[in-house]
């Protein structure tokens, strides 16, 4: 087990699967001689050369259309998108296309495309910090991993190198310079199970990806209150496992959801849905979501900062519900 | 006389300078023959809404033909688009296969009853099944192409478009890719002159499709899309080339549709009747009838018989899929993710 940062681990991901399988190769946006624009790819071109780490023009429907073709082609795959927001450009390939490619053509062909891209913000504004997540998890055929961690980062995109589905793989620009523990050797982690990180009584904290940070933090901060909140990671979004989440709400009888995304529509409306069906009875109190402001993303800092949830607004709201 | 003599034998000549046995023209003549009978056949089968949907390849027959025809069936790849009937009769598909999608009937080979009729697919053919919005074939089909020359085999790919597609930001974005890395794949425009509605002159300010081959440095030929053996002879270089890795081709096939759109689109409200007529003179049936007339493969008789077989096989391939079974509903469940190997 050793320490690693979260864009160490997914190059390690990328590189281990590269050696492994000839098949695998990186596309996009400057992933090649300059190393991505979050030097996720850097390094990689120089071990594997230009036929498998491949510098695209600024065109982001020929890499994710191209990279169906190849994955149809034998190939498989990664094309990374320089931020989900660009993404954008790319959605029809990504919705008409990967998704449905193998239902509408009755099984015969797979498209194991992996698209890495990642979430965030940062003073970047309105067009450069959004977090599409539940829409592509909208998605029958497309599976959503949106880790948190260095370790399920590795393990997830090593699974989604070895996986005959889509996989849109959401990192997070915040989360690059994390660092966690990392095992030894080879690894994957499955699609579809949400992980307990902390057990209490009092509340379930649901989240994912940057957010399960300040969720935690928040939890501990409360722990010094004496309120004792699970937090449970989802890691991935389609599969989506509330399993846990329901359990732990038979428990503690009070479900929040924090995410990054606007609250309307986002992830957290799906999982209060489920939790006020699967678990209605044992509620004492509504289920709760956190999320962004409902605007466009500002630009200067304190306007921006007052469009994203914080861990002062989780310790506040939890406390509202246990009252 | 001696007149007559000398153009038989110039004319011969164009199909065996192509390579062509006199059968296997006669096999082009009999794929362009029996995709128009299908066609009109789904048409009619259309009118009292026996199926849901027609989109139709009438009039774009030679350019299919002439292009599927320079493939290795089952070998190469095709990426077609929505009115590629007889590029997909071509390369293998059967005329039963293509009434069980018109149906919606089970064992129609793209996806058993999921996808759309005329988004043709097969495994089997590599024929690929696209999606409705257009172009987006077009990056796919050079991602295929890349996949061919990753893994160093002497495939190739052909992928078909209209015109109207040629606006599309896909299309620039595939050809520009094609174009980077030299890949093995043909891009066949088959320009019937009309975006449903909006005839070529709105959509372009360039007289031909092929001129943007340029921008992207690659090879733009312009052929007579109503004559089969002109675009055989363009796509047999352009597959030559691709095969010797010198990379894509566009190839702009000049042709008409002279049926609407679909079988939701009413063409009177957009085209004189007039021009219609005239296009229907240049049909490429006809005008490979009157070939094959000429240089002594047919007469008035063989035409006769040709048709009679044609609609016998129609027949057949309508009340094949007429009878056979709806999938069974739970049909619509399966196959929504791929399995997952560990």
């Amino acid at each position: 087990m050793a320490e690693q940062s979260y864009r160490d681990a997914i190059k390690d991901a990328l590189r281990e699967e590269m050696r492994r399988d000839e098949r695998v190769f990186i596309l996009g946006e400057e992933v090649g001689v300059w190393g991505g624009t979050y030097a996720v790819t850097r390094g990689l071109y120089d071990e594997f050369g230009a036929k498998r780490v491949r510098d695209t023009p600024i065109a982001e429907s020929v890499i994710v259309g191209a990279a169906i073709g190849a994955a149809m082609g034998g190939l498989r795959p990664v094309a990374e998108l320089m931020t989900i927001n660009f993404s954008l450009v790319a959605m029809d390939q990504i919705v008409n296309n990967a998704s449905k490619m193998f239902y509408m053509f009755g099984g015969q062909f797979s498209c194991p495309v992996v698209i890495r891209t990642p979430a965030g913000w940062g003073q970047l504004a309105a067009t450069h910090s959004q977090s599409f997540e539940a829409w592509y998890a909208s998605l029958p055929g497309l599976i959503v991993a949106m880790p948190a961690t260095p370790r399920d980062a590795k393990g997830l995109l090593k699974r989604a190198l070895r996986s005959n589905n889509p996989v849109m793989f959401i990192e997070h620009a915040r989360l690059y310079n994390v660092v966690g523990e990392v095992p030894d050797g080879d690894y994957t982690i499955p699609f579809g199970v949400s992980e307990i990180k902390r057990a209490g009584r009092d509340v379930t904290i649901v989240s994912y990806s940057r957010m399960l940070h300040v969720a935690l933090a928040a939890a501990n901060k409360l722990a010094q209150e004496n309120i004792e909140a699970t937090v449970i990671d989802l890691r991935t979004l389609r599969p989506l496992d509330l399993a846990p989440v329901i359990e732990s709400v038979k428990q503690t009888h009070r479900a929040l959801i924090v995410e990054e995304d606007w609250v309307t529509c986002g992830m957290g409306a799906e999982i209060a849905a489920r939790i006020g069906k699967d678990a209605f009875d044992y509620l004492d109190a509504p289920v709760e979501r956190l999320g962004a402001i409902e605007v466009p993303m500002p630009y200067s800092k304190p306007l921006e900062a007052l469009a994203l949830p914080e861990e002062k607004h989780i310790i506040a709201r939890v406390k509202e519900m246990l009252t | 006389m001696a007149t007559q003599v000398a153009e038989k034998i110039a004319l011969e000549i164009t199909h065996r300078a192509l390579g062509l046995s006199d059968d296997q023209v006669l096999e082009m003549y009999w794929a362009m023959l029996l995709a128009r009978r299908l066609d009109e056949r789904m048409w009619i089968l259309h009118r009292p809404h026996l199926v849901a949907f027609h989109i139709s390849g009438i009039g774009h027959e030679a350019a299919q033909v002439g292009a599927a025809f320079a493939l290795k069936r089952g070998y190469d790849y095709a990426h077609p688009y929505y009115r590629d009937m007889a590029t997909v009769l071509t390369l293998g598909m059967t005329p039963r296969d293509l009434m069980l999608a018109l149906f919606g009937r089970q064992g129609e080979p793209s996806s058993n009853g999921r996808q759309m009729p005329s988004h043709f697919g097969s495994r089997a053919l590599n024929i690929v099944s696209g999606s409705s919005p257009v172009a987006t074939q077009i990056p796919q089909a050079a991602g295929i192409a890349f996949a061919i020359k990753y893994k160093k085999t002497d495939q190739v790919v052909l992928t078909c478009f209209g015109e109207g597609s040629t606006a599309e930001g896909d299309f620039h974005e595939g050809l520009n890719w094609a174009g980077i890395h030299t890949l093995p794949v043909i891009f066949l425009c088959q320009n019937n002159q009309y975006a449903i509605s909006v005839p070529a002159a709105k959509q372009m300010a360039v007289p031909n499709v092929a001129d943007r081959a340029r921008a992207y440095g690659i090879p733009g030929v312009i052929v007579d899309g109503n004559d089969v053996l002109d675009v055989y002879g363009a796509m047999r270089d352009a597959v030559a080339r691709a095969r010797r890795g010198q990379g894509a081709t566009l190839i702009e096939a000049k042709t008409y549709r002279p049926v609407p759109h679909s079988s939701d689109d009413d063409d009177r409200t957009y085209r004189s009747r007039a021009e219609v007529e005239e296009w229907k003179k240049r049909d490429p049936i006809l005008r490979m009838q009157e070939y094959l007339t000429r240089v002594n493969l047919l007469n008035a008789q063989k035409i006769v018989e040709s048709d009679a077989r044609a609609k016998q096989v129609v027949d057949d391939a309508d009340e094949f899929a007429r009878n056979a079974p709806y999938p069974p509903a739970e049909a619509a469940l399966g196959n929504v993710w791929g399995q997952v190997k560990s």
